[in-house]
């Protein structure tokens, strides 16, 4: 298709254009900060929750779609930050509410884009984005104003230029560079060091809650530097990116492992696993939704869980004294594993919500209890 | 775990007749269990009094019966049947009661039932409000504060810790009358006392109010494993203070932070386990305060319900028949997801698209009841509409109502005293059913969304949503149809507005909108319902229409045929053609074709993805069929099955170049049009009742002085009898005028002959075209005045001689001949001194067919299908023949949703829902008809009788039978003197004074009356007659308002027949 058939066909509503890097290009309205933007594109089929997914480390460097076609409703609020900002490069929606309703809210969804530097692209189909992001696997695009000075060809051969999620290491990018420290208010409080790959403030919160104070500290701090600290047990957040990349935690962690009781979840999950000897592959579609069917082995209940990973481990590659807790109804793939040697265990989905159903909070429970017996 | 092998056989009681608040999808929800259980292989019995659903169809289940859901019946048939296991959750409140009832006799112990989806305890605790208050107590959630008092003070302590306003609710009132809401002590104090004196028992509930509130609710549910999923959040747009089944709403829910929603469903899971409902759906509701947040738990039902139908067909989550699974043993991740059939059905559905439901009310029907929607449910139907955003949901919603809406139309403010300003201040601070529509027009006139939200309480999100809408058609108004551009015009249509609307607005024709559309090839995508947001393929043809880029409904190459079903229940139209829609997709089916559904009641066994091959949610407009038929190119449509709604389509389809199936257009108009049937019956040499077309009152004087009165006026092209009237003189004819011309100002008025004391009689038939054959043939039991659709009426007759029958069917088969019919046409005619009259031709399937089809076993909208697709009838060979047993179908009326309103009938149709009563004598038949329409046996005790003057000899015949029956007869004094001299003994004088000591009113309240007899001559309601009707309303007595009926009931309850001699005998299966 020529430009100038392009803008016929975008009859003039459409100022913004999503092209990905199998060819197939969506327009939309633009709306947010008035920027381009690059990055894997993928969706979230969660009715609510936009702010918290922004806030996602996790999400770095993504172009997030929802598939829910009213994005903004509630506004922003300050409590439901999952980080200090944002960090996905760009929203895809059908429809960005105008106004925000919410005893809670505190500025317009797109008041806040703008100023976080996000650009949305509006009136999407959305639902023919996501069957091309389902039948693709893995899909890079670009977003664009239309009037962009580039051909629809050029903007297809950037978009195939894109790198792809593979082999990135992005921890690196959204960890923090200093440690920090989250207290708990209980008198006596265990301590746990936190590995922020991208740690989402939801899981300190539940920490804490649970009377767990909790230091969080950069991607690479060695195991060494961990014991020195002498915690009751070491978490191994959520992040972005390749889990294979990441191999100064890896290390870290095969050294922590039967030193001190472990518990990951996301990223953290796929460092463990690895750690423990097993590999990890790219799903041919991540999951990103708040309704996944999860089965807890250990009590053979089925739990409604939050997802958020294009990775996963690969169940073949599970040494003899690693054994599966958990699996995903839809597709059969693990989802929980634990090590039948260490005190270690680790979860694929998001037991900290936020968003999403809050079934799984139990296993926040049981890395308490097995500090504590531990200890 | 799997089925439980410990169960043989099921019993599954129904929700008997449609009333207001109960209605078909119950029908959907029974039938999806009778499917689920004999899938698994279970011996299903069914009880169910109402002819007219689908789950009752015999050869559904191994034992069908169509009996009163009463314990008397229910123990018969549990003795007949010996059912291990009752399955209570799938029909509503009344199967549920029923449940209760039998553990409270005994019935359940004694015959060792278990109750499967809900124990009796967790029923209790769901339904007693203190057993809920205390348990939501004990696991934090917290509900209205209120407190049971039985004195002023009591109620003023209250205020201490409770701010203002506060709700009065007496006690034992039906539909909280003698309530209110008091915004200080003064008004606390007055409400009060009123109250106090209204309750029989001197009691009031006073309650924290939460009007305003933001109201959601979720469904949820749960498997004997303790998995719990929410398949559906409903918000609704009407806040708290309207019913929410009055109530538009919407889903997913809009307003709620992810946060807060995840709140609102772990109390939900919390709530179902601490009730126990153990297996099965259940919907709670809450309000949700929008200044803090603050969450209540208003109630909940531990069954399926309208909400749970509703979020079934707004998410693809079949949730009775997944119930139903779980009942009988299944956890959630046995069963897999119907939808994608790739992932189990434990999981909660994403929805990437926008639900909005909106009520259909019938308050026109009932004009001494005011239209104000409060707490107690007064809507009859409902529509559904999908679209990819709120503003094209609703839009389509709007339209699918078939309320006179093609949009956000402004409301009429044709009013003698005030001020459209002082109209719609009115509307805004009470809530009418129009409600929405004024709201619109508000913001035409200049009303800012924060008074809209303080007065109204409707969510800023929806006002801005509606304000968008009515600023978008302020930009329609001002564009010149010559300067429109592509880009405009996609942008209305992506905002919802219908061709009709576009065309209001541009005061253009829509057939010219319609062109324009297509010369720019401005046309809808149709999406799937697939439960998961496009995560999973998925197979289920199930698709709603949008404006969007990439259509996914791809039809197939096999020969199909598109279904038009029947839109909103209303009065006049109800499940009744849903239920021949449903048989027409099986039918189609069956002859190897492909059934194409398209409907917009979201209520229906019709939009059960499983009915048809392909199901298109849409509302049934020109536009929005011709879309479905584009892109289908089914070989024909089927308008004759679904109502006057598909008929009324019926000229510009055909029009439009589209294969009507059945009875040809032109002959459907020949039945329809005045002039053309009139000439019809000419040539025919067919009797017609002396009539004329009036035009204008003086026109319609002189057609009656030439007629003669008492005459019978209507407006022309209505179903149901609206605005009908019989007129027995001048002055009411010109009274009636007024009311006429708002009705239907450009249609003129038809005037004829009434026929005083005529019996009248429905016929069904089939034809093929060129052969008809008779379906069915009914007496009413009421005389010619009382609308067909409200009157009981008898198959076979009782009381017509072979000849007039014989004759009956002769003249019916040559309208047949004549109209060329091609599947079902129905005829109304009264006879009079043996002389047949022509009243009606319907070229359409009517709300007789599931009742005849029952009563004679055959099922005739699938044979009128197999005829409009060609068969013939000596192909099908059907041949009509007398049955056995006497089938009486009796109606059922609303009347005690509607404050104020009468229940005397009269021509205007005003009943809800039907039963039918089955028996080897007439008096058996009656009985059970009239056990099941009340939903009680007679009680002892005594009868009431005051009647008109008119009716008084009339009622001789009746007493004489009650006092065989063993009754006393308490009469009014004018009836006393009649009876007294008619030789009855058994009688006692009574007024309706209630100064006179032995008033009737003291009787009722000392329990001493069973039945109330009472008629007025119509137009000339008495006070104490509305008065004595509502009361035995009040007090769930039966009454009878006709002379006819009360007759047919006194020999039935003379007879030896009734009682505990009932015989109970499943449907036969059909031939």
């Amino acid at each position: 298709m020529s430009e100038k058939q392009l803008s016929a066909n975008l009859m003039g509503t459409t100022d913004g254009l999503l092209v990905l890097n199998n060819g197939r290009f969506f327009r939309g309205k633009l709306r947010g900060a008035p920027i381009e933007a690059t990055g894997e594109v993928i969706f979230n089929t969660s009715m609510s929750g936009y702010q918290e997914i922004l806030t996602d480390p996790s999400y770095n460097g993504q172009i997030v779609t929802m598939t829910y076609p009213h994005i903004g409703n509630y506004g922003v609020n300050l409590d439901d930050m999952e980080s200090k900002t944002t960090h996905a490069s760009a929203l895809i929606v059908r429809e960005l509410s105008h106004i925000s309703s919410n005893w809670r809210a505190r500025q317009s969804l797109d008041q806040w884009l703008i100023e976080h530097r996000i650009p949305v692209l509006e009136g999407v189909d959305t639902r023919s984005l996501v069957k091309t992001i389902r039948s693709s696997g893995e899909c890079s695009g670009l977003l664009v104003p239309s009037d962009s000075r580039h051909t629809l060809d050029e903007l297809r051969e950037e978009a195939l230029g894109l790198p792809t999620m593979a082999g990135q290491n992005l921890a690196r990018q959204v960890s923090t560079r200093e440690s920090y420290f989250w207290p708990s208010t209980e008198k006596k409080p265990l301590t746990v060091i936190a590995y922020d790959f991208g740690i989402k403030y939801n899981i300190l919160r539940i920490m804490n809650n649970l009377g767990i104070s909790v230091t969080v500290v950069p991607w690479n701090t060695s195991a060494a530097e961990v014991l020195g600290m002498n915690p009751a047990g070491v978490f191994l957040s959520n992040g972005p990116g390749d889990p294979a990349a990441v191999g100064e935690a890896i290390d870290a962690v095969r050294i922590l492992l039967g030193k001190l009781p472990i518990f990951g979840i996301c990223l953290g999950h796929q460092i463990l696993a690895l750690a423990l000897g097993c590999k990890t592959y790219k799903l041919a579609c991540g999951h990103h939704g708040g309704n996944h069917p999860v089965m807890d082995y250990a009590t053979n209940k089925i739990e409604i869980t939050s997802h958020n990973h294009g990775f996963s481990v690969e169940e073949n590659s599970l040494p003899e004294n690693v054994r599966i807790t958990h699996r995903n109804l839809n597709d059969q793939t693990v989802e929980g594993l634990e090590s039948l040697v260490h005190s270690a265990y680790s979860v694929q989905y998001h037991p900290e919500a936020a968003p999403g159903p809050r079934d799984a909070s139990y296993l926040f429970g049981r890395f308490l209890e097995m500090m504590k017996s531990c200890s | 775990m799997p089925r439980r092998t410990d169960i043989n056989t099921v019993l599954l009681i129904g929700s008997g007749p449609i009333v207001i608040g109960q209605a078909c999808e119950f029908d959907y929800s029974g039938t999806q269990a009778c499917k689920a259980l004999k899938e698994e292989g279970y011996r299903v019995v069914l009880v169910n009094s109402n002819p007219a659903t689908i789950m009752t169809d015999p050869g559904l289940v191994d034992a069908t019966y169509i009996e009163p859901i009463t314990l008397k019946t229910l123990e018969a048939i549990i003795e007949q049947e010996k059912p291990d296991v009752i399955l209570p959750t799938m029909g509503g409140q009344t199967a549920l009661n029923m449940a209760v009832e039998l553990h409270e006799h005994g019935v359940l112990q004694s015959s060792g039932i278990e109750l499967i989806g809900a124990s009796i305890e967790a029923i209790n605790k769901a339904e007693n409000r203190e057993l809920f208050r205390s348990a939501m107590k004990k696991i934090g959630v917290g509900m209205p504060s209120s407190i049971i008092a039985h004195s002023i003070d009591e109620a003023l302590a209250f205020t201490e810790s409770i701010s203002y306003p506060i709700i009065v609710r007496p006690s034992f009132t039906m539909g909280g009358a003698g309530g209110g809401i008091a915004r200080d002590e003064e008004e606390l104090t007055q409400i009060v006392l009123h109250g106090l004196t209204v309750s029989p028992t001197s009691e009031i509930l006073v309650e924290q109010s939460v009007i305003g509130w933001k109201e959601f609710e979720l469904e949820v549910m749960r498997d004997n494993q303790d998995n719990t999923v929410i398949i559906c959040s409903i918000e609704n747009l009407d806040p708290m203070g309207v019913h929410t089944g009055d109530s538009i709403t919407v889903a997913p829910a809009q307003t709620l932070t992810d946060w807060e929603y995840q709140n609102l469903r772990d109390m939900s899971i919390k709530i179902m386990r601490e009730i126990g409902v153990e297996t099965g759906g259940s919907n709670v509701q809450f309000a949700v305060n929008p200044e803090d947040g603050e969450i209540l738990v208003i109630e909940m039902n531990p069954r399926v319900s309208r909400s749970s139908a509703l979020a079934s067909k707004a998410t693809g989550f079949p949730i009775a028949k997944i119930a139903t699974k779980l009942a009988v043993g299944f956890s959630l991740d046995e069963i897999p997801n119907d939808i994608t059939q790739k992932t189990p059905a434990c999981f909660e559905p994403s929805i990437d698209y926008v639900v909005t439901k909106i009520p259909r009310f019938a308050f026109e029907k009932f004009p001494l009841s005011e239209d104000r929607l409060g707490t107690q449910m007064q809507s009859v139907g409902e529509v559904m509409a999908i679209g990819a955003t709120f503003r094209e949901s609703f839009q389509k919603a709007l339209r699918s109502l078939e309320s006179g809406h093609s949009g956000l139309n402004p409301p009429d403010y044709a009013d003698d005293y005030l001020t459209p300003d002082e109209i719609l201040e009115e509307q805004l601070q009470t809530v009418s059913s129009k409600r929405i529509w004024y709201v619109a027009d508000a913001m035409r006139r200049g009303w800012t969304n924060e008074s809209l939200n303080t007065q109204t309480g409707i969510d800023p999100w929806f006002l801005w949503q509606i304000r968008s809408l009515i600023e978008e058609e302020e930009n329609i108004v001002q564009t010149e149809i010559s300067r429109i551009t592509p880009v405009n015009l996609k942008n209305w249509k992506r905002l919802g507005f219908s061709d009709q609307r576009i065309a209001e607005l541009l005061k253009v024709s829509e057939d010219r909108v319609n062109n324009i559309r297509h010369e720019w090839n401005i046309l809808p995508v149709f999406k799937q319902v697939d439960t998961c947001a496009a995560e999973f393929t998925s197979e289920t043809p199930y698709y709603y229409s949008t404006f969007a880029e990439e259509n996914e409904s791809l039809p197939t190459e096999k020969a199909k045929v598109l279904i038009l079903g029947s839109g909103p229940n209303r009065i006049g139209q109800g499940i009744e053609f849903d239920y021949c829609c449903v048989h027409a997709a099986w039918a189609v089916r069956e002859l190897g074709y492909e059934a194409v559904m398209l409907n917009c009641n979201p209520e229906t066994v019709s939009t059960d993805y499983d009915t048809s091959d392909r199901l298109y949610f849409e509302p049934i407009t020109f536009e929005d069929v011709m879309h479905v038929i584009d892109l289908e190119r089914p070989l024909g449509v089927i308008v004759q099955l679904g109502g006057q709604t598909p008929l009324k389509l019926a000229q510009q389809l055909d029009t439009a170049g589209v294969r009507l199936l059945g009875t040809s257009y032109a002959n459907i108009d020949r039945a329809e049009d005045r002039e053309r049937f009139a000439d019809m019956l000419k040539k025919l040499n067919l009797k017609q009742p002396r009539n004329g077309l009036a035009r204008s009152l003086n026109d319609a004087e002189n057609i009656a002085a030439e007629i003669g009165y008492p005459i019978l006026v209507r407006p022309s092209y209505v179903l149901g009898g609206r605005a009908m009237m019989v007129a027995e003189s001048k002055t009411q004819l010109a009274e009636y005028f007024q009311e006429a011309i708002q009705v239907s100002p450009d249609h003129p008025v038809l005037i004829d002959q009434f026929l005083q004391g005529a019996v009248e009689i429905d016929m069904d038939l089939l034809g093929d075209g060129d052969n008809s054959e008779l379906a069915g043939i009914m007496e009413h039991v009421e005389r010619a005045g009382i609308h067909s659709g409200d009157s009981a009426c008898i198959l076979p007759p009782q009381n017509l001689s072979e000849s007039v029958l014989k004759r009956l069917e002769v003249q019916g088969k040559a309208l047949a001949k004549e109209l060329c019919v091609k599947g079902l046409m129905n005829i109304q005619f009264a006879v009079k001194d043996d002389k047949i009259f022509l009243i009606e031709v319907n070229p359409r399937a009517s709300r007789t067919v599931p009742f005849v089809s029952k009563a004679i076993g055959h099922p005739l909208a699938k044979y009128a299908t197999w005829l409009m697709l060609g068969q013939k009838l000596k192909g099908i060979g059907f041949s009509y023949e007398v049955p056995e047993t006497i089938s009486v179908k009796e109606t059922v009326f609303p009347f005690v949703s509607f404050s104020e309103a009468d229940t005397e009938l009269g021509p205007e149709m005003k009943s809800t829902g039907e039963v039918m009563g089955r028996g080897n004598s007439l008096e058996e038949a009656f009985m059970k008809s009239q056990i099941a329409a009340f939903q009680a046996e007679i009680k002892e005790g005594h009868i009431f009788i005051g009647v008109s003057d008119r009716d008084k000899e009339g009622m001789i015949a009746a007493a004489l039978e009650f006092e065989k029956a063993g009754r006393k007869i308490l009469a009014t004094e004018g009836t006393y003197q009649v009876l007294e001299k008619a030789g009855i003994l058994n009688l006692v004088k009574t007024s309706l004074d209630r100064k006179v000591p032995e008033n009737i009113f003291a009787c009722i309240d000392r329990k001493e009356v069973a039945l109330i007899v009472n008629t007025t001559r119509p137009r000339k309601r008495s006070v104490d007659a509305t008065h004595i009707r509502r009361v035995a309303l009040l007090h769930k007595l039966p009454y009878f308002t006709t002379v006819e009926g009360t007759l047919n009931l006194a020999r039935a309850m003379s007879s030896t027949n009734f009682g505990s001699k009932h015989s109970y005998q499943p449907l036969n299966l059909p031939q």
